[in-house]
């Protein structure tokens, strides 16, 4: 054991010294380890962020909601089917929450999309959300400045704006947001209150951050004709486990609402964030499989130049395998003399890759949500010093395999 | 003692079709503290010859013992343990690491045997000091004369405190004058009571030899015990 240590720590320094009177093949080897650990790990830590930012933005939404909707977002029906439903109306609202015991809050929504402006600044195609005061308590908002608008404002229809931070950021530069009075599609809003950052720009329109919050009644009186849309009821379970009671009440309920007999199918959907994330997992899943093969593969070609380096460094050494033979190197310590040197050629490319994925990574955080997990640099490390072996054992085993008489008289 | 016993052994190589017998039946005993040149017209199998007496090839038939140990049927890495501690080279083309200096390349032995550092760093300046190369332990190969090259060589193959050194026409790459310093040496490291194996093609270098064993066609030809030549030492022997 001992004798194992010394012969590492020994074959070590035989493998630095050998690469270093090699230095520039040295590092056109380490480059192609260092281009595929950079990219591999690039790519890690993008995905990562993308799912992370992915979750906190759905967690944003609150997991223990449910959405009664015309529309199923995740179903394989027919289109016209769904489309050919009875809207939800405002009196569907009032039944289900007179009915409905087990939500803490249940909010009636509907959106449009509009232009916002102050002045000269203006945000185009902008979600507008209209409700009542008890949306917020189906999110799980944070307020940057001001709060959410009351029953008062809400009951009354009072042109007052809840609005998202990124709009906030578009409109007021100088965050100066509170009690300014903009411009949504051409009337007039008072802002009384600005949310703090959600989450994250995955969800693009779909972020609270995005997005704009009016009493519903304002919004039928500006915006939709009320018997023209349909609204989806927000449903809050009272807490994460009590979410599948909560559906099958909300079932019940809806049904009695909607006057539906017990052979008639559902006229409504009950949407969930799980959907979504089902949704996503797969899509995501792919592109990570995806993702990680091209980088990988890229890996592999740098693997596979040093397999060519090495074997040809074994052709060209082979007087050098002769000498150390003859003075009493055994098959053992060549083939740890070479397998040292092509590890060390990898794991040296791998650690230079590893920090120009960390830098390159902080680089696109800017624009671009990635996150580095220490779990990936211990395997970049790991992936790296598992390719040089593997690439080096060949080489290294030819050399090992030598004989002593014949490459003392290679020239 | 019989340091070397050789009893019969004969080397076959396979040639394509042909078989081609290098040695075809050599016996001989070589005591300690001997000095023998072998010699013999190329082709007659005195290269194989001294590869098997430093071990790094093994006889078709017959038997080699080693300080009465068998080594005839050992394997790779015992054979590697053998030279490694039992042998030391000297080679016509001094096969010298080239990117190593002196002190790495005379070391480099001790590392195989598992030296630790410091004690080998000592053994290896104190070889290079013995052969006049004080001065020069840094230097690499290219940086040395062919004589200092052959030195270095020669403080390698001595580190060890082997039972053999095993020299292969030392003086072939050297010019005479250069050539005759490292006999001289040799005829030191013998007196100080080495046992030292020459093999060579000439006969003023085997002349330093107190015995003459002669090749052909890979048959000992004859075996004798020669007057040593009388080589007047210069004043500052010891670091020529």
């Amino acid at each position: 054991m001992r004798y194992i240590l010394f012969e590492l720590k020994e074959g070590l320094l035989i493998a630095f010294r050998a690469l270093r009177t090699n230095k520039v093949r040295t590092s056109l080897t380490m480059l192609g380890i260092f281009i595929g650990i950079t990219v591999v790990v690039l790519m890690s830590t993008a995905i990562k962020g993308i799912d992370n930012s992915f979750q906190q933005g759905i967690s944003a939404l609150g997991s223990d909601v449910l959405y009664i909707d015309k529309w199923a977002w995740f179903s394989n029906e027919d289109w016209w089917k769904l489309r050919n439903r009875r809207s939800i109306d405002m009196a569907d609202y009032e039944q289900f929450k007179e009915l409905a015991k087990l939500p803490i809050a249940v909010a009636p929504v509907i959106n449009s999309q509009q232009v916002v402006k102050i002045n000269d600044r203006r945000v185009e195609g902008v979600f507008l959300n209209g409700s009542t005061a008890d949306y917020v308590k189906t999110t799980n908002f944070t307020f940057e400045n001001g709060r959410f608008y009351n029953d008062v404002e809400s009951n009354a229809s009072r042109q007052v704006a809840v609005i998202g931070s990124e709009i906030s950021k578009k409109l007021f530069p100088r965050g100066d947001a509170l009690d300014k009075v903009i411009k949504i599609g051409g009337s007039n809003f008072k802002i009384v209150g600005v949310l703090a950052e959600q989450g994250s720009f995955i969800l693009g329109p779909w972020n609270p951050d995005n997005q704009v919050f009016i009493p519903i009644g304002t919004i039928f009186k500006n915006f939709i004709a009320e018997h023209r849309g349909t609204v989806t009821l927000n449903v809050r379970a009272p807490n994460p486990s009590m979410v599948e009671e909560t559906k099958a009440e909300a079932e019940g309920v809806m049904r009695k609402v909607r006057g539906l007999k017990y052979d008639e199918e559902n006229d409504f959907s009950i949407n969930q964030q799980e959907g979504l994330m089902a949704n996503y997992n797969s899509v995501v899943g792919v592109i990570q499989i995806a993702g990680l093969f091209i980088t990988g593969l890229s890996l592999f070609v740098g693997a596979i130049g040093i397999m060519n380096i090495m074997f040809v460094s074994v052709r060209e050494r082979t007087k050098e395998i002769g000498i150390r033979k003859a003075i009493g190197a055994r098959r053992r310590t060549i083939l740890v003399q070479f397998l040292l040197e092509s590890s060390a050629i990898c794991l040296l490319g791998g650690i230079a890759g590893l920090i120009a994925a960390i830098l390159g990574s902080m680089m696109l955080n800017q624009y671009f949500p990635t996150s580095i997990q220490p779990s990936a640099a211990v395997i970049a490390i790991g992936v790296s010093a598992i390719t040089g072996i593997l690439s080096g054992f060949a080489p290294a085993y030819t050399a090992s395999k030598l004989d002593p008489v014949d490459s003392l008289r290679y020239e | 003692m019989n340091i070397i016993n050789i009893e019969h052994i004969a080397k076959i190589y396979d040639v394509g079709l042909e078989k081609v017998h290098a040695l075809r039946d050599v016996s001989l005993r070589i005591d300690k503290n001997e000095y023998v040149a072998i010699m013999g017209p190329s082709g007659s199998g005195k290269s194989t010859l001294m590869n098997m007496l430093g071990c790094l090839d093994t006889p078709t038939s017959g038997k080699y013992e080693f300080n009465a140990v068998n080594v005839s049927d050992m394997d790779d890495n015992d054979l590697a343990r053998i030279r490694n501690k039992e042998i030391g080279f000297v080679f016509q083309t001094f096969n010298l690491l080239p990117r190593s200096d002196a002190l790495h390349n005379v070391e480099l032995p001790l590392i195989y045997a598992g030296m630790p550092y410091s004690e080998r760093r000592e053994r290896a300046s104190k070889a290079l000091t013995d052969v006049g190369l004080a001065d020069r332990m840094h230097h690499k190969p290219n940086e040395l004369s062919g004589g200092q090259r052959q030195r270095v060589a020669v403080a390698r193959a001595l580190v060890t405190n082997p039972s053999i050194i095993l020299a292969d026409e030392p003086t072939g790459n050297l010019d005479s004058k250069t050539g005759e310093e490292i006999m001289l040496l040799f005829n030191e490291i013998q007196e100080k009571g080495n046992t030292i194996i020459l093999v060579t093609h000439e006969e003023y270098i085997a002349e330093h030899a107190a015995r003459i064993i002669r090749l052909k066609d890979g048959l000992v030809e004859k075996d004798e015990v020669v007057a040593k030549r009388f080589i007047p030492k210069p004043k500052e022997a010891g670091v020529i």
